[in-house]
């Protein structure tokens, strides 16, 4: 109950789809989508396996809740070895095709080998199959999605698909599904590119059976009660979306800005919520039209924007005048503070540009602000850039390269290898804000102590969603902490890590945790799925799902030496703000992180611990 | 007799649904206000007719402002009080 006890497992290379019956005595131990694939992926694929190679395996993974009355309850992860990290990737997902997908009868979708052509895997309902994808070999997500629901004759599909980018193997490219929501991160589309696999399109027509009915039902309505009663999950969000940071985050002095050269960046308000929702100039209309919801979704932080008809980035390209993905907060700071571009519908153009063509806009932005390092340091030059001028602040530079970029052309191939590969070619690897190969997000750890520690032992490489400390750190969800000392940072640390891991195994979003804790989130995994599940229970499966993805990533190849930060958060000081002066403390907190974990001294899970946790 | 009472300038900046509240004349979000010498954080708000119980996140040149000491500290020229209803993002 919860899961629908059937995965489906395609094997591209011989061209097979079959049946299985779910583990479930793996999903009583890990759950389900990230915890529960990540488990299948562990026991099916050397972890030094080639992540561009057919041995890979990429998995599309739903949990117990998705697709059931839970508020948010529509989230999908792809579980995979990640292309631009080399560690384990899991990249989650809203939109409506992890619920989709879960009517259709499955649980989850494990994907082998390599197409000998592109192709497409259409599943309606119990029935699978691999299809051609000669015709939308080339083209963007947009029109893929277009061209399936055609084919098909079915706009009630949810599709998947990679863009440009995935087919072309930029390390970076992420999965789309429903046009603008995206497993974005650790260049899990790249994998799906290099399988030759197109798109995965959904019809179901099922529903998701439950434990106990009238107890889910109650459970669920409670906790969208809490839900809406909570003032961020029920009017902050809403109005003004996850973009409202902007202010905040440049304000505590926390902005990487111009590859963390800066921790403020001057013109932050321009390409903020309250800018967004401010009729422009030349229109007199909002960028931000409305706001959006996922399947199930009760919170609806997304943004749906418009460009302004007569921005330079739209001249005579109809197809981008129209409603879509508006900028959310990481968006907007990768690619404006972060290239010094204050051109709040220049970024809008690109953000649309990296939906379409199947970009991470976090890697991708951070990629671009490395390059306009090395360019003003003069390691690059206009030849090397194929004539663009690729300063600090240039929207044009910006729009140049993202142009560029999905498709692999001319300087746009090298952005496509993300910061560390691009800076590391140039002499100057320590220019890659990075950690173990992924760019890191929008928050600077001079000015966010923990977020150091948070970026350092991601098991995906550098990333806020592991670990979103900036919650207590900066905004007092669910209790303030001081965002400038490294005290009590590694218990803080691995309880959001924890606490995360489970809840990424649910099928919920991990937004809800503004609201929510693990108190409001049992109840509804208790009365839906078989077993008992307590809140201590979930925070022990994430502890183990933790420590499960850690394994993996040392069998893999990776060590303590791995958890660290680019040199210049722990040797140059932030020049302005509450943090000026201040460097990381990585080298302080990471002992204790180790002996909270019950690791050793070099970062390894101890017989003791990995036995305590069943593993 | 006359008394007077020294002013200092400060500035004011308020986000989201506290937009509302800024004094005619501002431009991203901030104003500059002049205020009696002895000000607090409260006493500024109050002034604009904050309400108090929306302010979530009020940050003192971009350190946090904790509720008990928001009507205590005195504001000195050229501070800058930003302030945030319940917001968060990610």
């Amino acid at each position: 109950m919860g899961w629908n006890g059937k995965i489906l497992r395609v094997n591209l290379t011989e061209g097979t789809v079959k049946s299985e019956p779910l583990n479930m005595d793996w999903a009583q131990k890990y759950l389900g989508l990230r915890g529960l694939a990540s488990k299948y992926l562990i026991e099916e694929i050397d972890p030094k396996v080639d992540a561009l190679g057919p041995d890979n395996k990429l998995i599309f993974a739903t949990g117990p809740l998705t697709g059931t009355a839970a508020s948010t309850g529509g989230r999908y992860s792809v579980v995979t070895k990640g292309a631009l990290t080399n560690a384990i990737a899991c990249s989650n997902s809203g939109g409506y095709f992890g619920a989709e997908f879960k009517f259709a009868g499955w649980d989850m979708m494990i994907v082998e080998g390599k197409a000998p052509k592109p192709v497409y895997i259409s599943i309606i309902d119990d029935k699978c199959e691999i299809r051609d994808a000669a015709d939308i070999w080339g083209k963007s997500v947009w029109d893929t999605d277009e061209w399936i629901k055609k084919r098909h004759q079915d706009p009630m599909m949810h599709i998947a698909a990679i863009g440009v980018a995935g087919e072309n193997q930029v390390l970076y490219s992420c999965i789309v599904n429903d046009l603008h929501r995206a497993a974005g991160r650790s260049g899990v589309g790249a994998v799906m590119g290099s399988k030759n696999l197109k798109a995965v399109a959904v019809r179901g027509t099922g529903g998701v059976k439950v434990k106990d009915g009238m107890r889910f039902m109650k459970a669920t309505r409670e906790a969208k009660k809490v839900l809406q009663e909570n003032a961020v999950t029920g009017a902050g969000l809403p109005a003004y979306g996850t973009q409202v940071l902007m202010n905040v985050i440049n304000e505590a002095g926390a902005m990487p800005t111009r590859n963390s050269r800066d921790v403020q960046f001057e013109n932050a308000h321009d390409i903020s919520a309250e800018a967004m929702a401010t009729p422009r100039k030349t229109d007199g209309k909002p960028n931000l039209l409305t706001n959006q919801a996922c399947f199930g979704c009760t919170i609806a932080c997304g943004r749906i924007s418009k460009i302004d008809e007569t921005h330079f980035t739209i001249q005579n390209k109809p197809q981008y005048m129209h409603a879509s993905g508006g900028l959310e907060y990481e968006a907007a700071w990768a690619l404006g503070s972060n290239t010094g571009v204050d051109d709040l519908e220049a970024l809008t153009y690109v953000n649309f540009i990296c939906n379409e063509q199947g970009l991470d806009p976090i890697s991708f932005g951070a990629t671009v602000s490395a390059a306009m390092e090395l360019y003003e340091l003069g390691l690059i030059n206009q030849e090397t850039t194929g004539g663009i001028d690729l300063k600090f602040g240039s929207a044009e530079a910006l729009v140049k390269c993202v142009e560029l970029t999905g498709k692999a052309e001319g300087f746009g191939k090298e952005l496509g290898l993300g910061s560390l590969r691009l800076c590391t070619k140039y002499g100057r690897p320590e220019l890659s804000m990075s950690v173990k190969g992924q760019e890191f997000p929008a928050y600077d750890s001079r000015g966010i102590q923990g977020m150091g520690l948070t970026y350092a032992t991601s098991n995906r490489g550098a990333c806020h969603l592991r670990s979103y400390t900036v919650s207590s750190e900066i905004l007092g969800i669910p209790e303030k902490t001081d965002p400038l000392t490294t005290d009590g940072k590694p218990a803080l640390v691995k309880a959001f890590q924890d606490a995360t891991a489970a809840v990424d195994s649910t099928g919920l979003c991990i937004f809800t945790t503004f609201g929510w804790t693990l108190n409001d989130i049992a109840p509804q995994v208790d009365a839906a799925c078989t077993g008992e599940w307590s809140p201590e229970r979930l925070l022990e499966t994430g502890e183990r799902i933790w420590n499960m993805e850690r394994v993996f990533n040392n069998k893999a190849g990776f060590t303590a030496k791995d958890d660290s930060l680019p040199a210049r958060l722990v040797s140059e000081p932030a020049k302005t703000g509450p943090a000026q002066g201040l460097v990381n403390g990585l080298a302080k907190m990471l002992p204790e992180y180790y002996a909270l974990r019950g690791w050793t001294n070099d970062g390894v899970p101890t017989n003791e611990t990995l036995s305590r946790l069943e593993l | 007799m006359t008394t007077t009472t020294d002013t200092i300038q400060v500035t004011l900046k308020l986000y989201a649904s506290l937009g509302a509240h800024l004094p005619a004349g501002h431009t991203r979000n901030e104003a500059r206000v002049e205020v009696p010498e002895g000000t607090t954080i409260l006493s500024l708000l109050d002034s604009h007719n904050v309400p108090r119980e929306a302010c979530h996140l009020v940050l003192l040149n971009g350190v946090f402002q904790p509720p008990g000491s928001r009507g205590n500290a005195r504001l000195k020229a050229g501070d800058a009080v930003a302030v945030w209803p319940p917001v968060a993002g990610g």
